[in-house]
């Protein structure tokens, strides 16, 4: 059972404490301009909210077929309170307990974490862009509307953009500060052993 | 140790620079483009005159206006089937009538489309047309006053959508509706016996070539759905009109839904001229009808409304060889033909293509009888027999299609905001420039005649959004100028319209503006109130009505003392305008006057009624800014209560003897 140097244990609690503005912020952000928006429409995706001009989208999206964007849904916004609460909770055992491998399990779990919700979010922009209204007014045959999961994508006369929005960077940079101790850690011990 | 600091600092400077990087590659919004000389190209320097007149429609003000190009000034509004106080039109006693329909006075509708005369496919400058899309009707512009000069009322329609588009030599103009309703007897039954009950209607409507007259020659009795826009043939097309029609599915609810689902709809062939003959053989039947037919005579300057009371009716499911359909994709709306006459361009509004049909194919197929089946007994041409080509991936959202002298194309595109330029022939794609935002219509001088003069496309947009200063939630409507003399269209000008602009025609200023009335001659006035000269002026009483045969003439109203007129009477002032000097047009108007104003041009007669309610001494006065004593232009008329015996008495510049004031 290896103990953590200080100033590991000091920045996992700060990185811990990092997350909580999860709580505060948008976590992810889907940009979209057509030349009749050169203003640009704006979703903002928060860890239990969905908010910006979703009611805009929705009723331009509907002439292809896509669903009403709305809050129920996303299930996530449930349990997305407690994961990131879990997460956070963790973090601060192991700057408190002091163990490198509660280290490890943190930053696995980090990972796992985020893996998932890059995962869970293709799939809901993957049945988002395809699973359309056969009825819809304009079909254009061959056409889906699946938003990007990172990046920018040209859709009909939209291009969409989606990506990571404050809360969300905060996030990476907590998991990335994790992941540096992890390293920082294991090389240290590697130059002590 | 120091190592590892550098290193965690680089580390962190990445991450920086990857999120700013990042955040560089989010796409930006469409810059507006850099037009380098367009600013010389639609000046038009003081006191110089533009090229070419531009006939607007006014959608929801139910007027036309009319424009300068290159500079986009607007000239005029130009009162058709909504009422406009400023002129009085619709107010005035004599222009009242205009407005007058099977269901009484109806002082507003919503004006689409554009049709400016030809002859031998060419503008001539004779007359504009107009469609009322509400309460349907057509109505008739003189080019050389300016002025409504007849508005038909449509029996039959659902709204009169598909008008009022003309024949090459302006034979026919007709007026189909855009939506189907129940007709002959039994008008009252349930919505969803769409199928069964409901039919379409096509009027074609005659022009007399010397007068403009126009009346229904007779009417196609077509199948249930909806009719959207249409062109006549040309050359050698001449003979037929094409129609686009949707809702194919005869949906009666939620048509965004339910009318989208055919993967094609139709172009309606028309054989106008095989209807003719069948008029000839008395094959069409006399139906009942109710439909007013309103007339404006420029001698007697009043309208007259007569009560039309039959139609004659050919059903083409019944009578053979009228009518055709040929397969188009996904709701068209424009239907436009080639100068040439040859190409029929059907405009998908939810296509991923635009199909271009064949009218020699069409006629090979008719005579082939290549059909895929029929649309109640009505023949189906297969789609590949009446097709030229298609327009691959033209843009999303197409709407209208213009042409140049060059054999090119225009399309608007509604949905990808865009003007698409291709060629009629090849159908290649040659170029293609935004507009902002969502184009409607589009126009290019001479356009849809035989003859286009090119040089300019016009884009009617239905979005303005942040390009004019803010004015509330209700921003100005807008139409931009784009130049198509090159390769390449460059865009001009933005200018702002009045109303919501549909279609629209331009053609050279020279072809009106040498033929423009200037002033009416008094002498030939036959407006039965007209006061052709003050020693006519005179105020009569018959009953309780009053009569006022008033003049205007710089500076002065005759008479401008009345008295001996009551409460409860009806005064009728009828200006006459002694003026026959150009420009001068005087104006009357009177406190608490419950209709409007009138302008009175030069040698006009206009009557405006008005109703005392209370005693009192009243001013009226000229509202034209006329001359440098305009603002002395005015009179007073003195109202007794019932009943009163003060003397009905009238004069002007007389003074009487006063008891005291400046007078004596």
């Amino acid at each position: 059972m290896k103990p953590l140097k200080p100033i590991s244990r000091f920045l996992i609690a700060v990185s811990a404490l990092l997350m909580i503005s999860a709580y505060f912020v948008p976590l992810w952000q889907i940009l979209m301009w057509a030349p009749q928006y050169p203003e640009g429409l704006e979703m903002d995706i928060w860890i239990n909210n969905i908010t910006g001009d979703v009611k805009i989208i929705s009723a331009l999206n509907h002439y292809i077929g896509m669903k009403h964007i709305e809050v129920e849904m996303f299930p996530e916004f449930h349990y997305m309170i407690y994961i990131v609460g879990f997460l956070i909770v963790f973090g601060l055992l192991v700057a408190l307990l002091n163990r490198r491998f509660l280290l490890w399990s943190f930053v696995s779990l980090l990972l796992v974490t985020g893996v998932a919700a890059l995962v869970d979010f293709y799939l809901w922009g993957y049945d988002y862009g395809h699973n359309l209204d056969p009825t819809a007014a304009i079909v254009v045959p061959g056409m889906s509307y699946q938003p990007p999961l990172i990046g920018t994508k040209q859709l009909l006369n939209f291009t969409a953009f989606s990506g990571p929005d404050i809360g969300g960077w905060i996030f990476l940079v907590a998991a990335l500060l994790s992941i540096g101790i992890l390293i920082f850690e294991i090389k240290k011990n590697k130059s002590q052993a | 140790m120091k190592t590892s600091i550098i290193h965690r600092v680089l580390s962190v400077l990445v991450i920086l620079a990857t999120l700013i990087v990042w955040q560089g590659c989010k796409p930006k919004a469409p810059d507006s483009v850099s037009i380098g000389d367009a600013a010389s190209r639609v000046y038009v320097a003081p006191g110089k005159y533009d090229e070419f007149y531009n006939f607007v429609s006014g959608g929801f003000n139910g007027q036309m206006s009319v424009y300068g190009i290159p500079s986009g000034r607007l000239f005029k509004i130009l009162p058709v089937f909504s009422v406009f106080p400023e002129s009085g039109y619709g107010y005035s006693e004599e222009t009242k009538p205009m407005l007058n329909t099977s269901h009484g006075y109806v002082p507003w509708d919503d004006l689409h489309h554009i049709a400016l005369s030809t002859t031998k496919g060419e503008h001539d400058g004779r007359w504009a047309f107009g469609n009322a899309n509400n309460t349907p009707r057509v109505a008739r512009v003189g080019l050389k006053s300016f002025r409504t000069e007849e508005i038909l009322e449509i029996p039959n329609s659902g709204g009169n959508h598909s008008s009022p588009f003309i024949t090459e030599n302006t034979e026919y103009l007709v007026a189909g509706t855009r939506f189907s309703v129940p007709m002959g007897n039994n008008k009252d039954v349930p919505i969803s016996s769409y199928k069964e009950n409901f039919k379409g209607s096509i009027s074609f409507v005659k022009i007399d070539p010397q007068s403009g007259r126009m009346n229904i020659a007779f009417q196609l009795r077509t199948p249930g759905f909806n009719y959207d826009l249409s062109r006549a043939g040309k050359g050698p097309s001449h003979g037929w009109f094409f129609f686009s029609c949707y809702n194919t599915e005869q949906a009666y609810t939620l048509l965004e839904v339910n009318a989208s689902q055919n993967d094609k709809d139709f172009i309606m062939a028309v054989n106008w001229k095989k209807a003719e003959e069948y008029i000839a053989q008395g094959k069409g039947k006399i139906e009942k009808a109710k439909y007013a037919h309103n007339v404006y005579d420029e001698k007697t300057h009043m309208a007259t409304s007569t009560m039309e009371d039959e139609v004659t009716v050919l059903d083409v499911m019944e009578l053979p060889d009228i009518v055709y359909f040929i397969p188009c994709p996904k709701s068209p709306h424009g239907c436009d033909v080639d100068p040439s006459g040859e190409y029929i361009v059907g405009s998908g509004k939810l296509a991923a293509m635009m199909p271009v049909f064949s009218f020699t194919k069409i006629q090979t197929a008719i005579a082939n009888k290549d059909y895929e089946g029929d649309f109640g007994g009505i023949p189906v041409i297969k789609y590949e027999s009446a097709l030229h080509g298609e327009v691959k991936k033209p843009g999303l959202g197409p709407l209208h299609t213009e042409f140049d002298e060059k054999g090119n194309a225009y399309t608007s595109m509604f949905v990808s905001s865009e003007i698409v330029k291709w060629n009629v022939k090849t159908l290649e794609v040659l170029d293609r420039v935004p507009t902002y935002y969502s184009i409607g219509h589009l126009s290019v001088p001479g356009g849809p005649t035989s003859k286009p003069h090119g040089k300019y496309v016009i884009a009617y947009n239905k979005i303005t959004k942040d390009r004019y200063l803010p004015t509330g939630p209700e921003l100005t409507q807008s139409a931009q100028l784009y130049d198509i003399s090159g390769d390449k269209m460059r865009l001009l000008l933005d200018f702002p319209t009045v109303g919501e602009p549909h279609y629209a025609e331009a053609l050279p200023a020279s072809l009106i503006s040498a033929n423009s009335t200037k002033l009416y001659k008094i002498e030939e006035n036959e407006n039965p109130y007209a006061a052709k000269g003050e020693g006519q002026a005179r105020v009569e009483r018959k009953g309780n009505e009053v009569h006022v045969y008033m003049t205007a003439i710089r500076s002065h109203l005759t008479p401008d003392n009345i008295e001996g007129v009551r409460v409860g009477d009806d005064v009728y002032f009828h200006v006459t305008n002694l003026e026959q000097d150009w420009d001068v047009p005087h104006g009357f108007a009177i406190r608490g006057a419950i209709n409007a104003e009138i302008l009175i041009m030069p040698g006009e007669t206009q009557t405006l009624k008005w109703k005392p309610l209370v005693a009192g001494v009243i001013p009226f006065y000229c509202t034209d800014f006329c001359s440098a004593l305009h603002q002395e232009m005015s009179g007073y008329i003195r109202i007794s209560p019932p009943g009163s015996s003060v003397p009905l008495k009238f004069s002007t510049g007389v003074i009487e003897g006063q008891a005291s004031g400046a007078g004596q």
